[in-house]
């Protein structure tokens, strides 16, 4: 199953498929280490929803359910 | 010789630099501390300057703290760049270490945080690390200042030997075969050992090498570069990113060696709490609340009472002095310039050091602990709203210090004009130099009144609503209406703060402040004794007949809707635009502090004759809104770079204060049962603000992010 980063549930592990999203937005992603082939942990959500906190390359990352949605994830059991 | 160093935000630069220099520069455990470019000098070896960056992820900077980094590495050419990289989050570090390599500048890599890496029991092993990437690698734990020696001893080594640069990772060959041929065509343009910089820029197609090469018939290697993106449906920067970290995935594989027993997470356990959906808004209140609490109204406070009252009181330092002074017989007017101004005036200024040695130790422990980059985890979504980020509280923060470095915090914000809002509105955030200011009307005009222990977290709160507020009116017109900046960021780990560095936080802002106590403070309290006590023919009179007086006396009209409009507040607020202290130090003067006894009610007793609680809170808001101190409004202008909008920033400053002095002033005398012209100027304004602040925003289709 492929989805978004922003509708991942709390506690899942993903893989990264593809980073899409306008060019800054994309290159910053992919320069915080949000490559094809990562592994991702979504940790939590903030206490209003919004952002997210993940576990990515081992350290924890938040950004934003807007900027999350450039970011294309399937189940890591699938891989 | 110079030496830059470069490393991802929060990885220990500025540690290390201070540990290599001895200078003190601010630290702290959240990404973006460091927002402009310092240099030293080696502690042992005076010939080798230092110089400390701020943070970057790539070479690719977002917003201008990077690009200052980004242009000095590139521009400047330093002799050789220590790349210091957080052993404890190697993968991320080392993308950056793979774009210094290409650059043709010696690198010596300094792995930090190796006290860390031990206690994990875990493994880097370096010289493979070395053989590998081809340069230098030392271990280094910059807190404790260990292995600095020889990181130094490494870099100059690495300067003065014959250095042969060479590539430590090669793209896939479709790529590598374009990249060649990009070298071909600039090999003339650019320094032989930049060459495969250059030529992996050009194949990223970054727009700014592109500019500066300005190169012609690139038809054809674009031709071969959108063949390639095609294929792998992607750009060529993204490819690029790609193989970097697949080359840096297989390369901590080899050099990593990872303790495979599980060891208990602490930052998580902490952020189960400190996040938590349900108690993390809550605590976060409860948190600031208790800094401003403890430091105003408690602990700081009991200790500023015995400043005030035994060494400044009336059978203190005054009593003594002039005791003494009478006792040589020196002239009266000597004594008043002592005794009434400089004791006066400084005293009122230096009683308050106790409340801010409290609130800068508190702000330093959250600064060092972690917890800051929480709370922009928790208030980003607010912030947002509001078209601010949740990095729009580090400089709010900040202002709570001084806000000098506030403004220049703003430098964090990637969307130029919300910086420009958070460089006009972070004074907002009482500074260290207004909180004598908040302690004396909660002190004196509030003392005993139910609500006394509001006053210290209301001004701060009030800080935080001025932003929003601002923020939602200014970002309503054309110039500042702009785009939501994404927002991403690194969530450190948390450790417990070090005695060490809070001390020397604590240390350089208090004997910052003292000495502004013993020299501008001083000068402008003699000035306005001076001032006070003489009339225009130069002899000695009541202050009411003064000099100063005179001429307060024809402006204090503008201050008269506000509730104040007498001439000793009205000093007090000029004086505060040299140093906010001075609005204290200058009350202090005026009426005559020192010859107050002991209980704060006395104070209130001769303050009272200009305030009532009303009016006081009203003097309170505006001298915390107004402009700030002329050495922040030069903050301003550098970092506004332009006078056009220095002056737009001060005026909307003071008219601001203006308008909610005005509000808070005459609304509240309606609840007290006056009614009268000034009430419905004050209702008025109260309309005007509410319009400008409900009114449709025409830039609202800006405020939301791009959407694929």
């Amino acid at each position: 199953m492929e989805t978004s980063l922003d509708k991942a549930q709390i506690g899942s592990n993903w893989v990264i498929v593809k980073v899409k999203g306008e060019k800054s937005i994309k290159r910053r992603l992919m320069d915080m280490g949000l490559t094809p082939g990562t592994e991702i942990f979504v940790r939590r959500f903030a206490p209003l929803g919004d952002p997210m906190e993940i576990r990515v390359r081992g350290s924890e990352l938040t950004l934003r359910k807007a900027d999350a949605l450039n970011i294309f994830i399937k189940a890591v059991a699938e891989n | 010789m110079k030496i830059a160093l470069a490393g991802n935000p929060n990885s220990g630069k500025t540690t290390l630099f201070n540990s290599l220099t001895g200078n003190n520069q601010h630290i702290g455990n959240w990404p973006g501390v460091t927002v402009e470019k310092k240099e030293g000098l080696v502690r042992f070896n005076k010939d080798i300057t230092v110089i400390d960056l701020p943070g970057i992820y790539s070479l690719s900077p977002y917003s201008i703290e990077e690009v200052i980094t980004r242009d000095y590495i590139i521009n400047e050419a330093p002799d050789v760049i220590i790349n210091i990289i957080d052993g404890s989050n190697l993968e991320r570090n080392l993308y950056l270490t793979t774009q210094l390599l290409e650059i043709g500048i010696p690198v010596v890599i300094a792995i930090n945080m190796m006290d860390v890496i031990a206690k994990k029991k875990d493994v880097i092993k370096t010289e493979m690390m070395a053989k590998m990437l081809n340069c230098p690698v030392i271990e280094i734990t910059a807190l404790k200042s260990e292995g600095s020696d020889a990181l130094i001893k490494a870099a100059v080594d690495r300067v003065n030997q014959e250095y042969k640069h060479r590539p430590i990772l090669w793209y896939q060959k479709d790529y590598e075969a374009i990249i060649s041929e990009i070298s071909e065509k600039i090999m003339d343009k650019v320094p032989e050992e930049q060459l495969r910089f250059f030529a992996i820029k050009v194949f990223e197609k970054d727009e700014k090498v592109l500019l500066d090469l300005n190169l012609d018939n690139l038809e054809e290697i674009n031709e071969k570069i959108e063949s390639i993106e095609k294929a792998k449906d992607d750009d060529t920067e993204a490819l690029i990113s790609e193989e970097r970290y697949a080359f840096i995935n297989r390369f901590v594989e080899r050099i990593y060696l990872k303790n495979k027993l599980v060891t208990q997470n602490i930052t998580e356990k902490i952020d189960k709490v400190l996040t938590n959906k349900y108690v993390g808004l809550p605590i976060f209140v409860l948190i600031i609340f208790l800094v401003y609490y403890l430091s105003i109204s408690t602990i700081g406070g009991f200790l500023t009472d015995y400043v005030n009252e035994v060494i400044f009181g009336a059978n203190g330092l005054p009593k003594i002095v002039s005791s003494w002074l009478d006792a040589i017989n020196t002239w009266p007017w000597l004594k008043g310039i002592i005794v009434e101004g400089m004791i006066g005036g400084v005293g009122a200024v230096l009683g308050f050091l106790p409340q801010m040695f409290v609130l800068f130790l508190l702000l330093g422990i959250l600064e060092e602990s972690g917890y800051m980059a929480r709370i922009a985890f928790i208030l980003d979504k607010i912030f947002r709203r509001f078209g601010l980020s949740g990095r729009s509280f580090f400089p709010m923060l900040i202002s709570t210090g001084c806000g000098i470095p506030g403004v220049m915090a703003a430098r964090t914000i990637e969307e130029e004009n919300n910086r420009k809002v958070m460089i006009m509105t972070t004074t907002f955030m009482p500074c260290g130099a207004k909180l004598p200011i908040i302690a004396l009307i909660a002190g004196a005009m509030f003392r005993g009144s139910p609500i006394q222990w509001l006053i210290a977290p209301s001004a701060y709160l009030l800080g935080i609503a001025m932003i929003i507020i601002s923020s939602i009116i200014l970002k309503k017109f054309k110039a500042f209406a702009g785009k939501a900046a994404p927002f991403i960021m690194e969530l450190p780990d948390y450790h417990l703060p070090r005695i060490k560095n809070l001390g020397f936080h604590v240390y350089h802002k208090l004997k910052s402040f003292v000495k502004k106590a013993g020299t501008v403070i001083l000068l402008a309290s003699v000035i306005v004794w001076i001032l006070s006590n003489l009339d225009w023919t130069l002899s000695l009179v009541d202050s009411q007949d003064s000099i100063l007086a005179s001429i307060a006396k024809t402006i204090d009209i503008i201050f008269s809707p506000l509730g104040w409009g007498e001439w000793k507040p009205t000093v007090a607020t000029f004086t505060g635009l040299i140093a906010k202290e001075n609005v204290v130090g200058t009350f202090g003067v005026l009426y005559g502090f020192t010859e107050v006894s002991e209980s704060g009610a006395e104070i209130w007793m001769l303050l009272s004759a200009d305030f009532t609680a009303l009016s006081a809170y009203s003097f309170l808001i505006f001298n915390l809104i107004c402009a700030p101190c002329f050495a922040a409004i030069g903050a301003i202008k550098r970092e506004m770079g332009s006078k056009k909008w220095t002056l737009f920033a001060i005026s909307f400053q003071t008219g601001l204060a203006y308008a909610m002095s005005l509000i808070i002033y005459q609304v509240g005398s309606i609840f007290n049962g006056t009614f009268n012209i000034g009430s419905i100027f004050g209702l008025l304004t109260l309309l005007g603000l509410l319009i400008l602040l409900f009114r449709p925003n025409p830039y609202r289709k800006d405020l939301e992010t791009i959407k694929v």
